[in-house]
């Protein structure tokens, strides 16, 4: 190689005619050198789920669904604080019967002279239970059985998955209708029967999403560097693996808790969920329907009821998948 | 127009330039306010001329490129100042120009060929589509004219293939000839062969340099690498920061810098500063204040011997091919080399060519399928559970993605102290005060404990990926693609901080890495890979002086700039 200090054919290539190119350079106070690499300092230290949290408080979507939640969350706790009126049959009086508007009976009465709105509050306990419950215990199953069958893959992976299609494919109202006419729950129907029996039919949609997200982490560097520091193979699962797949879980938990309350109604008003003994919004549905041309307020409220609570938690779960979604926030 | 008569030398008639920018701005509509991504930039383009804008990622010069061809993302737009094409503005033309004008008048090589051809879609009929837009005749004959003008072999039956049956570079040949199907006069190529590997990369623009010339198309070329840049055009812009800091003739640029940002970029780029290494050797001067070490403080080893030993290593992996069936591929086939104590050993070699298995076998990920690695004289497949758990202290890996390899949901206090935690070393307060101490070492402040990754830059997150790997005093650091995804200075900082922490602290390193110019900055050997085996290992001088393959010689010959002569003195503050 020779030391001039020209380059190939391309820079004196004899068909292009010449061109003087200016040598321009910026004004170096306009364009000043910054470090390379500076940590930025001003700001106060952000986690993702910090960094989620701010985005949601500004969001109007989850603002008034967590305050409906909130709402409905009161009311199931402290269903006494809402409305002192008795709404069990046996202190309703017939002569109320489908009576309208009265004082101190703001929506009316029921067919059997029960106050529609003590029962709508007083429903409210049953539907969130069973809903709360159910996200719970499908989390737990669903959670563990995905996590396990993603992370470790293998033969583990296609067993589990095969189950899961079974479960998967049994339709949830017909599985429940033959499961509640089993002798051990026809007789004793309780909300927890109903929470054993939507986790039954419930958590394979979980376990496909924590699949889901598990492999998509599982293959991190970071989680190869964990091994590498030595972390065991079930550490890192339970300490980087996890806490990385939580966001999409959280989301359909969330709005699936809306849909396992619509699910109890369902199954209430089809006369296969809770007792009529058991106050709940979709008894209280059922209930109503004889009295659906004459008077059909009874109806309307619990169901108002329900469809409020069950939106909410679909606009929470909407709401959450905007903030925690990571593609939104690689910027 | 008239802006560039006062540089046109009498003699010459006044051309009109084809690409003029003047004070453009671009400002981008976010969620936080107004965001400002480019100011003043200015850039001429003559007809058939060459010229490249340079710049790290986040400087600008993509945007600067699109809203050239008016494809700005729908949140940006052109605030102030100009686009002149052909003395036309088309910076805020109507969209019905812009598209008389794409095409035929301006076209465009993408960056990325994985993602930039659409699947379902045989080649040909892209190309197809493209001429038709254009209004010129698509018959498959031309079709296969177009491709085979790009280089692409037997092009009438690859026309008829689909993008997943191309490689890479073919999918760019592709690429390239939609770009030029219709003999624009000026093409806009973002990035064209980044994705590639080298050997590659070098043909591709070979090709398309060919290609322009002989069409007479001026190329408005975009790169992170200034020996490419310079190399490649007749003119270098850089950007830095949404500016235009120096622009000029490309030789001139390079050999007399004078904006503080571009004296930087030519101390710092790999391709250029490996090339005045070898010229530094030809010429027969002293080099070692180019090399990365700093002298201060040099601990020797307490050891000389070779803490790595791998001996006919084999991997072959089972791929399915059917029911019940499966086929070997081996990945790593029969490859010996030593690695001595405290000194780097770069493993060279392009995608596929099994470096990484070599990495991922080495930190005992992987098993290998025949040989053996022998770490500081204990083979390492017959250690047990808790000789392992011991083995994993000697050895550490950093990773190439520097987004990848720390957990967004641990602080980086919580990330560097995860070893020693992991490994029952010391208690709270002596874990804090070694977190502290790491950090020193890698040059972060200590308020960076606190933060997130999320909440820095990749140079930063692999800074912290570094403390975490030096946290439970290693002796071996491996070193996977290590820098290769960082910006050239970030990249440059990064190397001399491994550099000053071998000379501190003793380490030895396994350097995998595919950028030959890297590992002349930093390799003692140099092990060349090529589909599995090893094709050449050497001292890094002997490989470059005088490499003994034809592979090592392509490989060598395909750093950008390979035909630069640098002066090997740069004085850079």
């Amino acid at each position: 190689m020779t030391p001039d200090y020209t380059t190939t054919a391309r820079h004196s290539d004899s068909r292009r005619p010449a061109r003087r190119t200016e040598h321009f350079v910026a004004d170096v106070s306009e364009t000043p050198l910054q470090v390379t690499d500076r940590v930025k300092d001003e700001a106060a230290p952000l986690s993702l789920w910090g960094e989620a949290w701010k985005n949601l408080r500004k969001q109007p979507l989850f603002l008034i669904s967590a305050f409906l939640i909130l709402v409905v969350v009161a009311v199931s706790v402290f269903p006494g604080f809402f409305s002192q009126i008795d709404p069990t049959s046996e202190a309703c009086q017939l002569a109320n019967s489908d009576a309208g508007p009265a004082a101190g009976h703001p929506l009316g009465f029921t067919q059997q002279g029960c106050d529609v709105y003590a029962r709508v509050i007083f429903g409210t306990r049953s539907s969130v239970t069973v809903g709360l419950f159910t996200t719970i215990g499908v989390l737990l199953i669903g959670g563990i059985l995905g996590a396990v069958a993603g992370y470790y893959g293998g033969w583990i992976d296609s067993v589990l998955a095969r189950i899961n299609d079974i479960f998967f494919a049994l339709p949830l109202i017909l599985g429940a209708i033959v499961m509640m006419q089993l002798p051990m729950f026809r007789t004793n129907k309780t909300v927890w029967t109903l929470v054993l029996i939507l986790v039954i039919f419930g958590w394979p949609q979980i376990a496909r999403i924590t699949r889901g997200a598990v492999i998509e982490v599982r293959n991190a560097d970071f989680v190869t560097a964990a091994r590498s520091l030595g972390v065991s193979k079930f550490g890192a699962l339970m300490r980087h693996v996890m806490p990385n797949s939580l966001a999409p879980i959280i989301v359909v938990a969330t709005i699936s808790l809306g849909t396992f309350i619509v699910a109890e109604s369902t199954l209430s008003f089809l006369g296969i969920g809770l007792p009529p003994s058991v106050m709940s919004w979709g008894n209280d549905i059922q209930a109503a329907q004889a009295s659906l041309r004459s008077n059909p307020m009874p109806l309307l409220y619990p169901a108002i009821a329900l469809s409020i609570t069950v939106l909410s938690f679909i606009m929470l779960g909407d709401a959450l998948r905007d903030a925690l979604d990571p593609k939104a926030r690689k910027r | 127009m008239s802006a560039s008569v006062d540089f046109q030398e009498a003699g010459y008639a006044t051309e009109r330039p084809l690409l003029e920018i003047k004070d453009l701005a671009i400002g981008f509509t976010t969620s936080n306010g107004e965001v400002n991504a480019v100011r003043n930039a200015r850039l001429t383009v003559m007809p058939g001329e060459t010229v490249a804008i340079v710049g790290e990622s986040g400087s600008g010069k993509s945007t600067t490129a699109l809203a050239a061809i008016g494809l700005l993302p729908g949140n940006g737009r052109v605030t102030t100042g100009q686009i002149l094409f052909d003395g036309e503005d088309i910076s805020n033309a109507s969209e019905k120009r812009m598209i008389e004008l794409r095409g035929n008048s301006i076209g465009m090589v993408p960056q990325d060929p994985m993602s930039n051809l659409n699947p379902v879609w045989k080649i040909g009929d892209q190309v197809r589509e493209t001429l038709k837009a254009n209004g010129l005749p698509s018959g498959p004959d031309d079709v296969a004219k177009v491709l085979s003008q790009a280089g692409l072999p037997d092009a009438g039956s690859r026309a008829k293939q689909y993008p997943h049956e191309f490689s890479g570079g073919m999918r760019q040949r592709a690429l390239i000839a939609i770009g030029l199907a219709c003999q624009p006069r000026l093409l806009i190529a973002d990035e064209p062969t980044s994705a590639l590997d080298v050997t590659v990369q070098r043909q591709i623009l070979d090709h398309l340099d060919k290609m322009t010339t002989e069409l007479g198309t001026a190329v408005l070329l975009i790169t992170h690498d200034l020996g490419l840049a310079a190399e490649r055009a007749d003119q270098v812009v850089v950007m830095y920061r949404g500016q235009v800091v120096e622009s000029g003739p490309s030789l001139e640029l390079l050999q007399n810098p004078q904006h503080p940002y571009t004296q930087r970029l030519v101390a710092s780029a790999p391709s250029l500063a490996s090339r005045r290494i070898q010229a530094a050797k030809e010429l027969g001067v002293e080099t070692d204040d180019m090399l990365a070490p700093g002298e201060t403080g040099v601990v020797e080893p307490a050891k000389s011997d070779d803490v790595l030993q791998i001996q006919n290593l084999r991997k072959v992996f089972k791929l399915r091919s059917g029911l019940g069936k499966s086929t070997d591929f081996t990945a790593v086939d029969d490859i010996s080399f030593n690695v001595k104590r405290g000194t780097t050993t770069a493993i060279v070699g392009e995608s596929g060519s099994g470096k990484s298995t070599v990495a991922q076998m080495v930190l005992n990920l992987l098993t290998p399928t025949s040989g053996k690695i022998i770490f500081d004289g204990v083979d390492t497949s017959t250690l047990n559970s808790k000789e392992l758990f011991a083995f994993r202290r000697r050895v550490q890996p950093i990773f190439q993605d520097p987004y990848g390899s720390l957990d967004p949901m641990y602080n980086i206090f919580r990330t560097i102290e995860e070893p020693l935690r992991t490994h029952r070393i010391g208690d709270k307060a002596s874990r804090e005060k070694k977190v502290r101490e790491l950090l020193d070492q890698v040059a972060l402040p200590q308020s960076t404990m606190q933060r997130y990754p999320n909440e820095l830059s990749g140079g930063q997150r692999q800074r912290v990926a570094i403390a975490r790997a030096l946290a439970l005093d290693p002796e071996v650091i491996i070193c996977d693609e290590a820098v290769s995804a960082l910006d050239v200075l970030v990249q440059a900082q990064v190397l001399n901080l491994l550099a000053e922490l071998q000379s501190r602290l003793g380490l030895t390193y396994l350097f995998i890495t595919h950028d030959l110019a890297v590992v002349r900055q930093i390799a003692d050997r140099v092990c060349v890979m090529e589909k599995g085996k090893l094709v050449e290992t050497g001292s890094t001088d002997d490989v470059f002086e005088s490499p003994q393959q034809d592979y090592t010689r392509a490989l060598l010959n395909a750093i950008p700039g390979a035909g630069l002569m640098l002066p090997p003195e740069m004085d850079v503050a």
